[in-house]
């Protein structure tokens, strides 16, 4: 056991060896240059966490830029490092090395002061909303302006401007336990506008509501973003939310950002395997059992393609003109399509039988539509 | 019964002040030891490892004295504060020194008892420590707060019985002087029947108080 571990430290201290002279060389840019139209930028962000004896690194290296008005998805399964990585933005932690810059602003170089007044410009919503429950609804959603000394007649125009935007101006008086999950949750956001911030930060803020509410929450979230132009940085581990609403996505594992771009990229064209996961765990492109045993047994005449559609393409009847066309068979074997961002996206598996010289010619023709084919072998997906 | 109305009346009134007087302060020494208990401790508000250590050693050894032994062991500070080493004021002091060490250990929990999420908001929304103990920590604990001191009050009720063995006078000094020593059965079943009705009436009330301040 022991050896093992010993092994583990040994193979992990040169893979950073190995690491650190792959690191980029970072090119010299002057600020403004460097930042520019960057609402949050994380420049070489490291955050280690000291132990008793070990330290975990929750946090390596981490580059990222969030444009303004934009909707930032970072994605990773527990322990990732999503957390640290959000908690970096809002001085809730600080990073061990590298910095912050939100807005310009790096919180760590202000005064006590100058950070609770920056920080009124993040706004903050979490997975278990974290409201008082010893305050009405309206008291809640006016914590924040209450704390900044706001005057009253502020404070309450400003809380029931933002109940009815979230829809909750007759619960002004209720408590927090007297709501639902959905409502608590946007109680929460009103709560985080309240001081109309530029930047919101949501920190797996659907994982604890069931599939509905957390579409109608994620479309809040995108009504927050067009109607007052906040910039979104989300963190989840579910590949759903990213779809409905982010622009941009980065995918976050053991504290390492290894894979990001839009969120069309992501989805239609994954680089890594832990991307490829996610985006599988929401684009339903699993081939069924019973199919795999069809493959097993995969003949000379039959082959077995993923045929993916992208935007204009997967309105086109393309099957249908292969089929008439070459003397060949096509027989669907299972097919899904999704939105990405307004586009479709499709994504068949289709089995081709016939000579093997008409086949050939099919590709060729399926290739010259500027759709994705692969051929589908029995042991990779 | 070797107890006359106006005697009977005098010792409860004794109790409540003991209780009332001591109640009040050591309340406010249990608030100000018990908020410090929790924010000074590791990764909290104002984390400070020397104020932690200091308070809950300090704490731990007034909490392990027996209150008996305590209320003779302080009569020195007890002189100097109330001027006499006996009488009722002379009861009050001791009981403080009881009960606020008691009652800041009641705080500390019904405190980290409120749910770490409420802080990290607070903090994101750019409260200051002070804002965060008044605004949020404090009203969140409320309710369990409430019950603490309804426990904390009856221990003084318990306390003051042997405020007897200072001249305090009280309920309890009746119990022991009349009903115990004098073989008087009635004061002794009369005054453990009032002393009853007020830690039952106490509770009662520390549980209604605590319900409507939840409000769940």
């Amino acid at each position: 056991m022991i050896r093992t571990s010993l092994l583990i430290v040994a193979k992990l201290d040169l893979w950073q060896l190995f690491h650190m002279e792959q690191l980029p060389y970072k090119a010299i840019l002057s600020e403004k240059e460097w930042g520019i139209g960057s609402m949050i930028i994380f420049d070489q962000v490291t955050k280690i966490y000291e132990g008793k004896g070990h330290s975990v690194k929750a946090l390596q290296n981490v580059d990222l830029q969030v444009k303004k008005g934009e909707i930032y998805g970072v994605i990773g399964f527990s322990g990732a490092g999503k957390s640290s990585l959000i908690r970096c933005v809002n001085a809730l932690e600080r990073p061990s090395s590298g910095r912050v810059i939100v807005d310009g602003k790096n919180l760590l170089q202000l005064t006590a002061k100058e950070v609770r007044e920056a920080k009124r410009n993040i706004g903050m919503i979490f997975q278990h909303f974290n409201l008082l429950h010893s305050k009405t609804v309206f008291t809640n959603v006016a914590m924040p302006l209450l704390v900044a000394k706001r005057p009253k007649e502020e404070v309450r125009k400003r809380v029931l401007e933002l109940l009815a935007f979230v829809g909750l101006e007759d619960k002004a008086n209720s408590y927090p336990d007297q709501l639902s999950g959905g409502q608590k949750q946007r109680v929460g956001i009103a709560r985080a506008l309240v001081t109309n911030p530029k930047v919101l930060l949501c920190d797996e803020a659907t994982s604890a509501l069931d599939p509905e509410t957390t579409k109608a929450i994620l479309q809040l979230l995108k009504q927050v973003n067009q109607a007052y132009g906040v910039t979104i940085l989300m963190i989840t581990h579910e590949m759903s939310a990213i779809r409905e609403i982010c622009d941009q996505v980065a995918v976050l594992d053991q504290g390492k950002i290894v894979e990001s771009g839009s969120v069309f990229q992501v989805f239609s064209k994954p680089k890594t395997a832990i991307a490829a996961k996610f985006v599988r765990s929401v684009m339903n492109d699993h081939i069924p059992e019973s199919i795999y045993a069809l493959l097993r047994e995969q003949r000379e005449d039959r082959h077995i393609y993923r045929i993916v559609f992208v935007g204009n393409s997967a309105g086109e009847p393309l099957l249908s003109q292969v089929a008439k066309t070459y003397t060949v068979d096509v027989n669907i074997l299972y097919g899904s399509i999704t939105e990405l961002q307004g586009i479709p996206f499709g994504n068949l598996i289709v089995q081709f039988s016939g000579a093997e010289k008409e086949m050939k010619r099919a590709l060729l023709h399926i290739h010259q539509q500027k759709v994705t084919v692969k051929e589908v072998l029995a042991d990779v997906s | 019964m070797l107890v006359n109305q106006e005697q009977l009346l005098q010792a409860i009134w004794e109790t409540v002040v003991m209780v009332g007087v001591s109640l009040i302060f050591s309340f406010f020494i249990g608030l100000v030891l018990g908020v410090l208990l929790v924010v000074t401790r590791k990764g909290h508000l104002l984390e400070n490892q020397i104020i932690f250590t200091i308070l809950n050693a300090g704490i731990n050894i007034f909490r392990s004295i027996p209150f008996i032994i305590l209320m003779v062991a302080v009569i020195p500070f007890t002189r100097l504060i109330v001027g006499t080493s006996i009488g009722t004021a002379a009861a009050i002091v001791p009981m403080i020194l009881f009960a606020g060490p008691y009652i800041a250990r009641l705080i500390e929990n019904s405190l980290l008892e409120v749910d770490q999420g409420v802080i990290e908001a607070a903090q994101a929304m750019g409260a200051t420590p002070w804002q965060i103990m008044t605004r949020f920590l404090l009203p969140e604990a409320l309710s369990s707060l409430l019950l603490g001191i309804t426990i904390a009050t009856i221990g003084l009720v318990g306390a003051s019985a042997m405020a007897g063995a200072v001249g305090g006078g009280g309920l309890g000094d009746l119990a022991i002087t009349y009903g115990y020593q004098r073989f008087d059965t009635v004061v002794m079943l009369l005054t453990v029947g009032i002393l009853i009705i007020m830690v039952q009436g106490l509770q009662s009330l520390g549980n209604y108080l605590a319900r409507r301040v939840r409000r769940r």
